[in-house]
Parts: C-alpha cells; sequence; structure tokens
C-alpha cells in the first residue's frame, strides 16, 4: 500500500530524514515510534504531500507522491499532530467545509457528517456538533480532527501523535477507535511513547537520528531487541574478592560486578545471548556453603531497547551541540 | 472553480467573526460619513452633502481610494498568515486543492468584503439623488474604479500575507508596497527631475483611479490595476509553492 525508498530530507544543511525505506501492507496499522526529534513528523509530512522529499521515492497505492500529488491526497485523511483547528467555525460547519473540500457531493455530505460524528463520540453522548471549534476542550479537538480524516473514507490515515494530550479514558477510547479502523483502513501513526503503540499496531518502525533502528511486529522486535542477560544474586558467606573469584569459574559468565551490603553481596552477571546460569549459580552457592537470597535473571525489555535509542540520540545530539558550540 | 468559491465563503464568513474586520469597516465607513457631511479641512476636502455644490460623489471616491491604503492590508493580513501560525495550512494544503484554489479563493473572499463595504456607501448615493441628481455615469464608473483598486490592492496585502506568519508585519509590508503606488509616486511626480517622474507617473494608482472618478473611462487605468492583480496573483502562489522546495 505505501512504499518507501531511500526517503532522505534536508532541512537547510540539518539532515532530518537519512535514507529510510519500509513498506506497509494494505490493512495494517503501522506505529512510527522515535524520540522527539527523530524525523517522524517530518517522514509523515512528506507522505502527505506537505513537505516535498529531498530525495528518494515514495509511492502510495501506485500514486507517485510527488508527480500525483492530488490522487495521494484524495486517498489519503492526515491530522497533524497539533490537530488545527479554526476557532470561528462550529464543528459542523467545519466539517461541512472539509466535505466540500474532499469533493463530497452535497446530496452525501449530511450523511457522511452524522456517520464520522457519531464514531467519533461528537453527537453522542453530547451533541457537540453545534459548538464552536474555539472552545472545545483537547479531548474533543481531537475527535474533530480524527472525525475530519475520515469523511471521505480514505484507505490510507496518517495520524501524527494521535493520543498525545489526552487523559486515560480519552487515549483508550482512542486507541480503541484507531483499531477498530484495521483492515478497511491502512493506518500509519506516530508516538514517543512505546507502550502505546504497542498495544494499537500490528507492525513498528522505529526511527532513530533520521534512520530506522528496528522493524517488525512488536513480537517480532521484542524477541530481537533481547539483549544479554543478566543474572542478579545476593549471597553471604565471603568477602568481595572471594565471592567474585568463584563467581568466575562459572561456565558462561561473562562480566560480574559486585556491590556489598553488609555481610551481603550482591553479584550482577552478564551471561551469553541465551544462558540461563541460575542453576550454575546456585550449585556454586551450595559448594561454597552460601547463604542465597535473591537470584532472579533479567532480560532486556523492548522499553530498554526503546530507552537506549533515546538515550543515544541525545547524547549525538548533545555531542553535535557541544562540538558546534567549540 | 467550487473548491475556490468554498475557500472564498470560509474566508468571508471568518470577517463576520472577526472584530477586527468590523472595527475597520466601521471606521471606513465613518470616514466616508465625515466627508460626505463635513468633508476634509485639513486635506482640503470639501463637503459633499452640501447646498451650493455640485452633487457628485468625487470627493467621497477619492476619499475611499486613498484610505484602502491602510484599510486593506488590515483585511488581507490574516488571510494566510493565519493559517501558517496556527497550522492549518498543514490540513489545507494537505486536502485536494492547488495553491491557486486556495489562493484565489481567498483573494475573492476579501474582494467580496470590500464590495460589501462599498455597498454600505450606496446609501450616500441615495441621499444625494433625493436632494440633487448626481451623474449615474460618474457614480458607476467610480465605483468600478474603487473595486478595480481595491482588487489590485488585495492582491498586494495578499502576498505579504504569504510572506510570514506574523499578521502585523504581513499589514505593515503590505502598506509600504502599496505607500510605493500612492504616496512615493505621487511624491516623485510632484518632485523629481525626468525621467523619474515621467516612470513614476505609470506607477501612480491614484491617478488612475481619477480618471474613473471623474467619470472617464481609461484603460489604462484599466490594464494597470489589472496587471498589478495579477502580478501580486502570481507571486502568492508561487510563495505559497516555495514552501516545496524551501
Amino acid at each position: 500500500m505505501i512504499d518507501v525508498k531511500n526517503l532522505t530530507k534536508w532541512y537547510g544543511r540539518v539532515l532530518a530524514v537519512d535514507g529510510i525505506s519500509f513498506h506497509v501492507e494494505r490493512g495494517s496499522i503501522v506505529g512510527f515510534l522515535g524520540p522527539n526529534g527523530a524525523g517522524k513528523s517530518t517522514t509523515l509530512k512528506i507522505l502527505t504531500c506537505y513537505l516535498p522529499a529531498t530525495g528518494g521515492k515514495v509511492t502510495i497505492a501506485n500514486h507517485d507522491i510527488f508527480t500525483e500529488s492530488m490522487e495521494v491526497r484524495r486517498m489519503l485523511g492526515y491530522m497533524p499532530e497539533s490537530v488545527p483547528l479554526y476557532p470561528e467555525m462550529r464543528v459542523v460547519e467545519y466539517l461541512n467545509f472539509r466535505a466540500r473540500l474532499r469533493d463530497i457531493p452535497g446530496s452525501r455530505r449530511q450523511a457522511e457528517i452524522d456517520r464520522v460524528a457519531e464514531r467519533c463520540w461528537l453527537s453522542k453522548p453530547e451533541n457537540m456538533l453545534r459548538r464552536r471549534l474555539g472552545e472545545l476542550s483537547r479531548g474533543y479537538k481531537q475527535r474533530v480532527g480524527l472525525a475530519d480524516v475520515l469523511l471521505h473514507n480514505p484507505p490510507v490515515l496518517v495520524l501524527d501523535e494521535p493520543t498525545i494530550g489526552l487523559d486515560p479514558a480519552q487515549i483508550r477510547s482512542m486507541r480503541e477507535l484507531i483499531q477498530s479502523l484495521a483492515g478497511e483502513h491502512t493506518v500509519i501513526l506516530s508516538s514517543h511513547i512505546l507502550a502505546e503503540v504497542e498495544q494499537t499496531c500490528t507492525h513498528l518502525i522505529i526511527i532513530a537520528g533520521g534512520r530506522i533502528a528496528a522493524t517488525g511486529t512488536p513480537g517480532e522486535l521484542r524477541d530481537r531487541v533481547t539483549g544479554p542477560s543478566r543474572i542478579i544474586a545476593e549471597v553471604r558467606g565471603e568477602d568481595e574478592q572471594a565471592t567474585v573469584q568463584a563467581a568466575k569459574t562459572i561456565r558462561g559468565a561473562k562480566e560480574i560486578q559486585v556491590s556489598s551490603q553488609g555481610n551481603w553481596r550482591r553479584l550482577l552477571i552478564s551471561s551469553e545471548q541465551d544462558a540461563d546460569i541460575r542453576g550454575e549459580v546456585f550449585k556454586l552457592a551450595g559448594q561454597k556453603g552460601w547463604q542465597l537470597r535473591e537470584l532472579r535473571r533479567e532480560i532486556g525489555s523492548l522499553e530498554d531497547f526503546f530507552v537506549q535509542i533515546t538515550y543515544e540520540q541525545n547524547l549525538q545530539a548533545g555531542l553535535w551541540k557541544s562540538a558546534a558550540r567549540a | 472553480m467550487k473548491k475556490m468559491l468554498t475557500i472564498a465563503q470560509r474566508e468571508l464568513a471568518g470577517y463576520f467573526f472577526s472584530p477586527l474586520a468590523y472595527g475597520v469597516g466601521a471606521i471606513y465607513l465613518l470616514c466616508c460619513g465625515i466627508v460626505f457631511f463635513h468633508g476634509l479641512d485639513a486635506f482640503g476636502i470639501p463637503p459633499v452633502f452640501e447646498t451650493g455644490r455640485e452633487p457628485t460623489m468625487r470627493p467621497l471616491f477619492e476619499m475611499m481610494a486613498s484610505a484602502t491604503v491602510v484599510v486593506l492590508p488590515l483585511l488581507t493580513m490574516r488571510l494566510v498568515s493565519e493559517e501558517f501560525s496556527s497550522g492549518t495550512i498543514e490540513t489545507l494544503m494537505t486536502a485536494p486543492i492547488s495553491d491557486a484554489q486556495v489562493i484565489i479563493g481567498k483573494f475573492l473572499s476579501v474582494l467580496g468584503f470590500f464590495a460589501i463595504l462599498l455597498a454600505a456607501s450606496l446609501f450616500y448615493v441615495i441621499l444625494l439623488s433625493i436632494y440633487g441628481s448626481p451623474d449615474a455615469g460618474v457614480t458607476v464608473s467610480g465605483y468600478l474604479g474603487l473595486l478595480l483598486l481595491g482588487g489590485a490592492f488585495i492582491s498586494v496585502g495578499l502576498f505579504t500575507s504569504t510572506l510570514t506568519g506574523h499578521q502585523l508585519l504581513a499589514a505593515i509590508l503590505a502598506m509600504v508596497i502599496l505607500s510605493v503606488f500612492t504616496a512615493l509616486a505621487w511624491a516623485v511626480v510632484a518632485f523629481a527631475p525626468q525621467p523619474w517622474n515621467v516612470i513614476a507617473v505609470r506607477f501612480n494608482a491614484l491617478s488612475y483611479f481619477r480618471d474613473f472618478a471623474r467619470g472617464v473611462f481609461d484603460t489604462r487605468g484599466l490594464v494597470f490595476f489589472l496587471s498589478v492583480a495579477v502580478f501580486f496573483l502570481y507571486l502568492s502562489i508561487k510563495m505559497l509553492e516555495s514552501r516545496r522546495w524551501r
């Protein structure tokens, strides 16, 4: 449905998107995940024909976004990050205006407005259609934005941070709404909150520093990013040095750190990728006659991976800034 | 065409929710009223509505034309500028609508609002016709001239509105450009030596308008106003497009 090849975007001398490529299947919900300033919004703005790319090729349902911009725009619904609206218009006036821009014939306009208003909870439980956009709360503005995007029933929906600024109940209903769109629509949404896209999306693209850091289904990613596991053990019996010496004899143990808490020695043992050496640690404690009060294995999570990416990007940005200052 | 009118309609409705538009309109019509009944001594404009005077709208037309230099930029400044600053430009330009449709639609909306203001001043024509018999030809050509001049000036204001997200800056820029076509052109004609004054005559919008206010339909004026309007509309469309390659 959406095919992106080697997409590049320079803002003056700043490289915002650095040659990314990905493919989105029809009917899937793709989450674009990345720290702030990773290039998510820029990529979405290019997909929606708002900004031109510096290089690369993007096709949406076999229409090139550059040469067939109007066809692409007809098939697309785009909700920008801040959901900009005209404050002086009423909800129904705004939807009517947008419907006319989208060539929805007059005879069908009212029906379409009723349909999206109901779907986005604008007519029920409370009728908001006669309210002015400027008076609406953040949550309702978001719903109007989504209603606008659904008006012409486009095959592709692009939602930039659809749940930002919503309260937990609203986030849940927005998430349910987006999930209900799958199949019928292809949805691309962006977020910088992992937990959120993990639940909503069938596919994730993690982007950092303008590049794709990882891509796959949430399950695949979780498997892939599971880094070397760590064993945490707290034992009592010997001093730090002797404890570490003994731990080094364990097969599969790569790196050992130790800290003390009274008589207790807390060991952090990194091991090979899949090795689970808890058994070995238990055996060792038995042999040495140590008391063992904690023994567990820690596995790198998607969250850790994401935090690490974010951290690295911030670090790079920081280095870059300090280099620029010097 | 339909989409252009959709844009124009939305913008025009927007003026009726804008306190600024009401304020500007009211002051414009107030000035008309003052000139009509009292004249403006400071500018040497005699009152229109006075016994013994020739029943003509001319002094009023000239004042209405001069005032557009300030009035129209205040009406046009928000057109594109506001879309940029509020971000609605993103939803607008990702809808299937061309840059030209947006610009021309917005242009028509201000022209429409200006025409409504002019229509309000018809009251004075009626009043004048009750007590005298003003020349119908002069009146018609005067209003036609105002619309042409307005169209040219609105396109200038629309252009400066595409340059910046700051409305006030857009208005000031427009007033500066319009001053070149009015005050500066007049000053150069009056005080500068050849060949400058001869060139400046061609750019003096108000002197072209004066012909219309006198009831003379001069194609030079028509061509001037239309070409200014087309030129600045073209620039506005290009400016809006330029976000794509900036």
